[in-house]
């Protein structure tokens, strides 16, 4: 991979606010070319959105611990960028697209004040010039009648149309890479659709590199040009689309592709899921993380932190049974 | 937008016409005699029918309040039975002079309320917002009375910086801005800040804070927003909430302070109030609820509008 734009290594998160420090995320490495698409999959309390904010910064100060060996995003070191740099990075290198654009977009500006106001920090053009890229911008997702949408507030729009304006002010200042946080979660399937078709679009045209993070397996798949797996605040098993969804090695990748009702699944058949639930991050086990639920456990997996296992030049995985799940792989009966 | 305080105003008719029933049956359902003040106590009943007669005492209750209402909306609220003169004249006299204490004590006590309450909610739990929710705690709490007595005790009577009471030297026909006048009203504004000063800090501090831990705040960070531009929306968002809080709290303030306006012996509605009750001077008891009242409903009306402008959540078609 030539010069990576996201080189994230060993990052870790730890919140200090409670009782005790909770490891939100536990060393992921994870590197991104100019222009490519990653998803990070994972269910709730794996870290991926955590990992996210990181990137941004955007963590409660106070609070939450951030530490990497290296972590630089366009060239920007993220961790040392003074207050001033800070606020030039956000929204200009690297800006984010939020889950449930009702509550990410303030309630009482109008769509096209919002896009401006961002246009004008960053860029120092003036407000009408603002104005006419906030215009341009609603016309490149599709917004119809842009014109008027411009003025109408966020509560007056629908759910998919609110997020093709969140999309449109996060594109605002040409960011390099977008950060996509569960963006078709509150979304109904039939927008969810558009709405990926839309990013992986403007992603094409644009040349982004978007991290999208989803629990959506199909999503991440329609998206993605790689997916990454996340488990515990670790990224357990990484690799191209394609490669992950025929042959997984990860016993946690292998439980997730299996618990899913695509496809023809027999009907009155029980549909698989993976046994137990997610560990607690206050307490990790020395181990794997995953251990406890995996069918393919063996006694070193309990007491060894399994290293990184490189499968083939871009597939890799953190198991110690890679040999055993082998051909574990669910038989997809309908895949594209 | 007209339509729609065309509509509020509609609504607040059937509100006035309740509220003008309700001072009415208040002052009658009151046990004891209207022209005890008035009449010497070994008076003839002869003279005592004929005073009732005058008053319009005795006609039922319904043709009463028909007749009162009727020249109320004329402006013409009788006359006072103790003073003899013109309810609406002395009612609008002490508004003025109630208006001129609460603009002053509603200006120190929303500068300083507003500045609490946005500081304290930003930097929440922070030694800033401590002290501040201290001072808004001991706003609330502190009777005011007590601490216009305080007040009158220490810069009054000992340190003999400022007049204890009445609302201009001795002789003076009015307000006047004038240093002399400002010295009067120093101190009963001062008094009368502190409570909606407490109120309004702690409501916003609270607001604030809900604020801020809302999504969109990250995302305003997160398009690179410095403090300063988040502050800004997070004031925005807040000033709907505020105004309806500052609203209610103007027309507490209007309506005059019974205890304080009668500790600093300041000439507004509430003094009125106050005499008129211990005279059972009912005319001038019922003019003044009702004209206190009537600014409480307009005062609601404006804030609604106002707010329909700040929040575009707020139906106005």
């Amino acid at each position: 991979m030539s010069q990576p734009i996201v080189d994230v290594s060993n990052l870790t998160v730890v919140f200090s606010g409670g009782r005790v420090p909770v490891k939100a995320v536990n060393g992921v490495d994870l590197k991104i070319a100019a222009g490519d698409a990653v998803a990070l999959l994972g269910e709730s309390g794996s870290g991926k959105s955590v990992t996210l904010r990181a990137l941004m910064r955007l963590l409660p100060e106070k609070t939450a611990r951030i530490e990497a060996d290296r972590m630089t995003v366009a060239g920007q070191t993220v961790l040392d960028l003074p207050k001033q740099d800070l606020t030039r990075y956000r929204g200009g290198i690297v800006s984010m697209i939020f889950q449930e654009p009702a509550l990410a977009l303030d309630p009482v500006y109008t769509l096209g004040d919002q896009i401006a106001e961002t246009v004008v920090r960053h860029e120092g053009v003036s407000f009408s010039e603002g104005r006419k890229r906030a215009l341009d911008l609603f016309e490149r997702v599709r917004i119809p009648s842009p014109q008027r949408r411009l003025e109408a507030y966020p509560h007056e729009m629908s759910g998919g149309m609110r997020q093709r304006a969140m999309i449109a002010l996060a594109l605002a200042c040409q960011p390099k890479v977008l950060l996509a946080d569960e963006p078709t979660t509150a979304l109904d399937a039939t927008v969810q659709i558009q709405i990926l078709l839309l990013l992986r679009e403007l992603q094409r045209e644009l040349g982004l590199a978007i991290i999208f993070v989803t629990h959506d397996i199909g999503a991440a798949v329609e998206i993605a040009d790689r997916i990454a797996v996340m488990y515990a605040g670790r990224i357990v098993e990484e690799g191209p689309v394609r490669t992950l969804i025929r042959e997984p090695r990860h016993p946690y990748t292998i439980g997730l592709l299996k618990s899913r009702a695509h496809g023809a699944m027999a009907k009155g058949g029980r549909l698989e899921t993976i046994p137990g639930s997610p560990p607690d991050l206050a307490a990790l086990p020395p181990g794997c993380a995953f251990a406890p639920r995996c069918t393919f456990v063996a006694d070193s997996c309990a007491t060894i932190q399994p290293p990184v296992v490189q499968i083939s030049p871009d597939h890799a995985v953190r198991c110690l049974q890679t040999d055993a799940t082998q051909n574990a792989a669910p038989k997809l009966i309908e895949q594209d | 937008m007209l339509s729609y305080i065309g509509r509020r105003i509609v609504y607040a008719l059937p509100i006035m016409l309740g509220v003008s029933l309700a001072c009415f049956a208040l002052v009658h359902i009151a046990p004891g005699d209207p022209l005890v003040s008035v009449l010497p106590a070994d008076a003839s009943e002869a003279l005592r029918q004929q005073m009732m007669v005058l008053y319009g005492f005795d006609r039922s209750y319904l043709e009463q309040f028909a007749l009162w209402l009727f020249r109320a909306a004329q402006g013409d609220l009788g006359t006072s039975i103790a003073s003899g003169r013109s309810v609406s004249s002395e009612v609008m006299r002490a508004v003025g002079n109630t208006l001129i204490l609460a603009i002053t004590a509603t200006f120190i006590g929303f500068l300083f309320g507003l500045l609490f309450g946005f500081v304290a909610g930003y930097f929440r739990d922070t030694w800033i917002d401590k002290s501040a929710s201290v001072l808004s705690v001991i706003g609330v709490s502190v009777p005011h009375y007590w601490l216009g007595m305080v007040l009158v005790i220490i810069f009054s009577a000992q340190l003999n910086w400022l007049p204890a009471t009445g609302m201009g030297p001795t002789g003076s026909a009015g307000w006047q801005m004038d240093w002399v006048h400002f010295q009067h009203i120093l101190l009963p504004a001062l008094t009368m800040s502190v409570i909606p000063m407490g109120i309004i800090a702690r409501t916003i501090r609270a607001l604030v804070a809900e604020i801020l831990n809302q999504d969109f705040v990250q995302a305003l960070r997160a398009k690179g927003l410095g403090e300063l531009g988040v502050f800004t929306h997070v004031v925005k968002n807040a000033a709907p909430t505020a105004l309806a809080v500052m609203g209610l709290q103007l027309g507490y303030l209007l309506g005059g302070s019974i205890l304080i306006e009668t500790v600093f012996s300041w000439p507004g509605t509430g003094f009125l109030l106050n005499s008129a009750i211990f005279q059972r001077d009912l005319p001038l008891l019922q003019g003044t609820i009702l004209v206190l009242a009537l600014f409480f409903v307009a005062l609601n009306l404006v804030v609604d509008v106002v707010q329909s402008f700040l929040d575009p959540r707020i139906q106005r078609a």
